[in-house]
This record gives structure tokens, C-alpha cells and sequence, in this order.
């Protein structure tokens, strides 16, 4: 664990790579665009949340610890939607 | 006010979870109409909590409500009644023969339409005479029609074979019948439904007429004719009633009988969207007002030179289906899973599917929640529980992310989804109807694998399935 702590530039393969989430510009109003694809997005408010903390962090057992936290649902199934989540933001900035 | 939650001061509440949703903005994708639709949500039927129908009768779950059924059918009675004099209605068992819906409308006053030997016996079971059925349909047994001829029902000829048989029946019976004929004819509005009774342009139904005329054992009283259904255009009826008296009295004057009776069908368009029709319904479905206008105004007007000569006008009868029951009757059902499409597409999986409502086939039926949904509303396609790829309950559907659990109502319903809806797969699901007095009934039970199994019989070399012992355990490795 404290290995891939260092190495995240690409995290694990749950979420798109560092660099790709980072160049994304997000407003408040949850609107999301890639500057190398081109493509526009729409997240909402829960979206938007997760979005900001993977620009800093893209693993996910960090994510899921803040999200426990924050939110009135079960770890696990918090997971599943995030990981639901997390194959979108693949297909859409993943390359 | 707030010093109670203060007191969890300690645990900062938590925030309610939504599933996190990312949308692709495409040009031309922003869906302006879906906008609004999660503001909409919808938690009782006349009044009954829906959690409560699912605790009690479970998902998915049909609901009728009686209040509906029982207004929209005054509704049209009153629209045609005060408009013409003299009005009858025929409740369409084919729409939904539920015994609790039919006995509602007939206790509104409805006649019984039906088309087969099996609705045939289900109005008698329900115990309404047989001078109060009307028996329509192009495959009436000898058997059917002698018990009918007995019974005193209203027969109405399909074609000539029917005809011959009816005669033949009579006379064995040693009775006059009182007999109609079904016409079809151009409107010039809708698809002809030709295959159905005497065509009247080519002359086939003064034919019949003239044959019945010269028959010992019939006598022709009525004329019926149902030109389609959701029928979106009044004057479509309008022309139908033209055709209908012009042929009623060529009938008369020709061949000396005395028409009794109009009956033209059904075919008024419910609250609903077909599918390929893009305006909302409320915009493009007329009131059963406008219906009433065109058909009875027309009538009134072509049948007052009648009471010049004495001669009665024709009672006029309708058999009013889907408009009378589509939107007294909803369909609550559950999500089961949430899934993503490679397309980016947000899919949702029902326990109800095609084979409990087959009208989906067709329709773009009306989705709401059970509860306000936060979230973005996203193009979402919603599925069945079958495996198979037609079981598509609505292709594209504004919805904001649902849970597992959570329940949709899709309506309107009543119409002809109780009648064709398939065992296939899946049990078919509980019906209840929730009374004008609040009280909810269980009107047909959900299926079980008795029920479901109890018409088959094994071949006794059938009842074993491994008589030779079971086939190897394929998860270990054959010596
Ligand atoms: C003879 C006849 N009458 C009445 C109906 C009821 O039609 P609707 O439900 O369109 O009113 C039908 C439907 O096909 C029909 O065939």
C-alpha cells in the first residue's frame, strides 16, 4: 500500500490517469471540459464532489475513506457507485 | 428550533448519498423536455401510500383505481347521452376482462362486447345475459352460436360462412334471430380495417343483406362497423356515421328491414404516447367531448328526416375500450439493478418487463418515481426483467439515478395489457384495485408454479427426469 502511495500518477486502474483528470477544467455548477478531447460534460453534485478529490488523489481506498465520512451510506455501497462512476470517467477522459 | 440537532453536535450529519452521474454533452443531446421530469414524482394511488400496495401485494404490482374507471366512464356516457338521444355502450372485453373492471363498468350501465367463445362465457359467468352481449368476432363456433341464439345475444355477422352457419343454426333451433352485419368501408382517415365484416363499396354488404333478407330465419336489425383504434381524428367517426346511415337506409329502402341499431366500435385514443408520435398526448389526443361532437352532432342531423316519416332513429352503441381503462389502471414496479451501456448510457433493470406489459410494444408510457429524485436527469433506457433483447419497457427516458429499490409508476396501463400480457419467464404479478372507499382488493393473484403448471400433464416414461442417474459433476475432473 505505502508503495503505490508514491507511484500514483497512475494509481490503480480503477480511474483515469492522474494527468487526464488534472487537465479537466470543472466549474462550480458542474460543468466539466476536456481541453484535449474537446468534449463537454454535466456532473452533479455528488459527481462533482468525487471529481475534485480524484484530481488530487486517484485511488480509490482514499476516496471511498472520505467519502464514508461525508455521506449516509454504506461503504460498500458507495463503492459500487463509484466504481460505476469510475468506468464512465474511463470511457470519457480515460485516453 | 435547531438546539435539538445541536445536541449530535459531537456527529456532524451526514450528507444523503445520490449515485455521482458524469453526461456527455453532445450538440443537439441537451434534452429540453426531460428537463422538469424529476421535479415530478408521484406516491399514492387515490390515496394509498404505494409503499404500503408494495408491502402488502409486492413488486411489481398492478393497480386499478375504481374511482377513475368509474368517473371516465360517466364521463363518456354523459358526453354522448347529452347529445344524442339514444345511446348505448358496449364494455370491450379484449381491453382488459378482469372480472373487478368488467362488473364495474357494467354496473355503470355497459353492455358486454365480446369476440370469442372464451369471452362469450365469461360475461354469462359473470352473470350478465346474454341480451345484454354483444357478440362480435370472425370465429364463432356452431356450438358458440347455438348457446348465443338460445341466450338471446346480439350476433353480429363477420362474413358469409358465419352467415350460412347462423341460418343453419336458426333453423335447427326453429328461431327467427335478430341478427346485425359488421361493414367496413373507406373513411378516408384511417387504415381500412377490410379483412374484418362486409366491405360496402364493392357492394358485398348489400349483398348479405339482400341474402339475409331472404332468409326464413334471420332478420337484420343492426349494422356495426369499428374502424380502428386510437383513432386521433373526430372526423374519421364523422364519415363513418355518414357511411353507416347512408347504408342503413339503402338497407332499408332495398330489402324492407328495419335497422335498430348503429354500433360503431371503439377506437377513441387514451391519455398516451405512441411511440413515433413526438408531441405530448395532451396536445394531440382529443377530449371524449370532441368525439361525442362529431359523432352525435353528425347523427342527429342525418337521422331527423327519419322522425319526419315516423321511423325510429337507430339507438347509437359505442364499445369504447382503451379510452374508458388506459388511465385507470398504473403499474408500479422496482428497480433491480443499474448499469452503463459501452454507449454511455445509463440503463436501469425493472421486475416488470413486455411480458406483463405489452403494450410497451407501442407506447411510450408516462415513468415517474415514488419519491423526489435529486439529481441530474440523464437519458436513461430503461429494461425488463427478460432475457431477451426486445424487453425494452421505455428506449429513452429523462431520469435522474435511481437506486436499487427504489420504484417507478408507468401508466397509463388499463388497456389491453391485462388481457395480452405473456407467461413467459416471470410470474405474472398481483392486480389489486383500490375502492372508492380507500380499501384495497386483490382483483387477480399473482401467478405461482402451481398455477402456472397445472394445465400440464407428464407422460408417465416422462416423470423421472435422470431415471439412469444424474449426469457427471462437471466441476471436478473426469477419471
Ligand atoms: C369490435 C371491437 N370493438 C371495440 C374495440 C375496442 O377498441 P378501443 O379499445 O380502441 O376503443 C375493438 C378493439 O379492437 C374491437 O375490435
Amino acid at each position: 500500500m505505502g508503495q503505490s502511495q508514491e507511484n500514483n500518477t497512475s494509481g490503480n486502474d480503477t480511474f483515469p490517469p492522474l494527468a487526464n483528470l488534472q487537465r479537466l477544467a470543472i466549474s462550480e455548477s458542474g460543468f466539466v471540459f476536456d481541453p484535449v478531447s474537446g468534449h463537454n460534460f454535466t456532473v452533479n453534485e455528488t459527481g462533482l464532489f468525487i471529481l475534485r478529490l480524484l484530481q488530487k488523489n486517484n485511488r480509490l481506498e482514499p476516496l471511498l475513506d472520505r467519502l464514508t465520512t461525508e455521506y449516509d451510506s454504506p461503504r460498500r455501497e458507495l463503492e459500487r457507485d463509484v466504481l460505476e462512476f469510475a468506468g464512465l470517467l474511463r470511457d470519457y477522459v480515460g485516453e | 428550533m435547531s438546539t435539538k440537532d445541536n445536541n449530535n453536535a459531537s456527529e456532524p450529519k451526514k450528507k444523503p448519498w445520490v449515485k455521482p452521474s458524469i453526461t456527455p454533452l453532445r450538440s443537439g443531446f441537451l434534452n429540453k423536455s426531460g428537463a422538469a421530469r424529476h421535479m415530478i414524482w408521484r406516491d399514492n394511488i387515490d390515496g394509498v401510500p404505494v409503499s404500503k400496495l408494495l408491502e402488502d401485494f409486492k413488486s411489481p404490482l398492478f393497480v386499478v383505481s375504481e374511482h377513475t374507471l368509474r368517473q371516465n366512464s360517466k364521463r363518456l356516457r354523459k358526453a354522448f347521452s347529452t347529445r344524442y338521444p339514444d345511446i348505448m355502450f358496449g364494455w370491450s372485453y379484449k381491453t382488459n376482462y378482469l372480472s373487478a373492471v368488467c362488473n364495474v363498468l357494467h354496473q355503470e350501465g355497459d353492455l358486454a362486447e365480446v369476440v370469442s367463445q372464451f369471452e362469450y362465457e365469461k360475461a354469462r359467468g359473470l352473470g350478465v345475459p346474454g341480451n345484454c352481449i354483444l357478440f362480435n368476432g370472425p370465429n364463432k363456433t356452431r356450438a358458440i352460436l347455438e348457446r348465443a341464439v338460445n341466450e338471446g345475444a346480439h350476433i353480429h355477422i363477420d362474413h358469409l360462412d358465419e352467415l350460412y352457419l347462423l341460418e343453419d343454426v336458426a333453423k335447427n333451433l326453429g328461431k327467427v334471430v335478430d341478427v346485425a352485419i359488421r361493414l367496413n368501408f373507406d373513411t378516408g382517415y384511417t387504415e381500412q380495417w377490410s379483412r374484418f365484416g362486409f366491405n360496402v363499396e364493392s357492394g358485398h354488404a348489400i349483398d348479405a343483406a339482400w341474402r339475409i333478407a331472404a332468409s326464413d330465419n334471420l332478420n337484420l336489425v343492426g349494422l356495426h362497423a369499428h374502424i380502428g383504434t386510437f383513432i386521433m381524428e373526430p372526423l374519421a367517426y364523422k364519415a363513418q356515421v355518414k357511411i353507416m346511415n347512408n347504408f342503413m337506409n339503402e338497407v332499408e329502402t332495398k330489402t324492407g328491414c328495419v335497422i335498430k341499431y348503429i354500433d360503431i366500435g371503439g377506437g377513441f385514443a387514451s391519455m398516451n404516447s405512441l411511440q413515433g408520435i413526438y408531441l405530448p398526448p395532451e396536445q394531440v389526443v382529443p377530449s371524449i367531448e370532441q368525439y361525442a361532437e362529431a359523432i352525435c352532432d353528425t347523427l342527429l342531423e342525418l337521422t331527423h328526416e327519419r322522425e319526419t316519416r315516423e321511423c325510429r332513429r337507430p339507438t347509437l352503441i359505442l364499445e369504447t375500450g382503451r379510452a374508458v381503462v388506459d388511465d385507470a389502471e398504473v403499474l408500479i414496479t422496482s428497480v433491480v439493478a443499474n448499469k452503463h451501456l459501452p454507449d454511455g448510457r445509463r440503463a436501469v433493470v425493472l421486475d416488470a418487463g413486455v411480458n406483463h406489459l405489452f403494450t410497451a410494444f407501442w407506447y411510450n408510457h408516462d415513468v415517474v418515481p415514488t419519491r423526489h429524485l435529486s439529481g441530474r436527469p440523464e437519458e436513461t433506457v430503461l429494461y425488463g426483467p427478460l432475457c431477451m433483447n426486445i424487453d425494452v419497457m421505455r428506449n429513452s427516458v429523462m431520469l435522474p439515478p435511481v437506486n436499487v429499490g427504489d420504484t417507478l409508476i408507468f401508466s397509463p396501463v388499463g388497456a389491453y395489457n391485462n388481457t395480452q400480457w405473456l407467461q413467459f419467464i416471470e410470474y405474472r404479478p398481483n392486480v389489486v384495485m383500490v375502492q372508492e372507499n380507500g380499501k384495497v382488493s386483490l382483483i387477480r393473484e399473482a401467478e405461482n408454479l402451481e398455477i402456472v403448471t397445472q394445465q400440464e400433464r407428464l407422460p408417465e416414461h416422462l416423470k423421472n427426469p435422470y431415471p439412469k442417474g444424474t449426469p457427471r459433476n462437471f466441476l471436478t475432473t473426469p477419471k
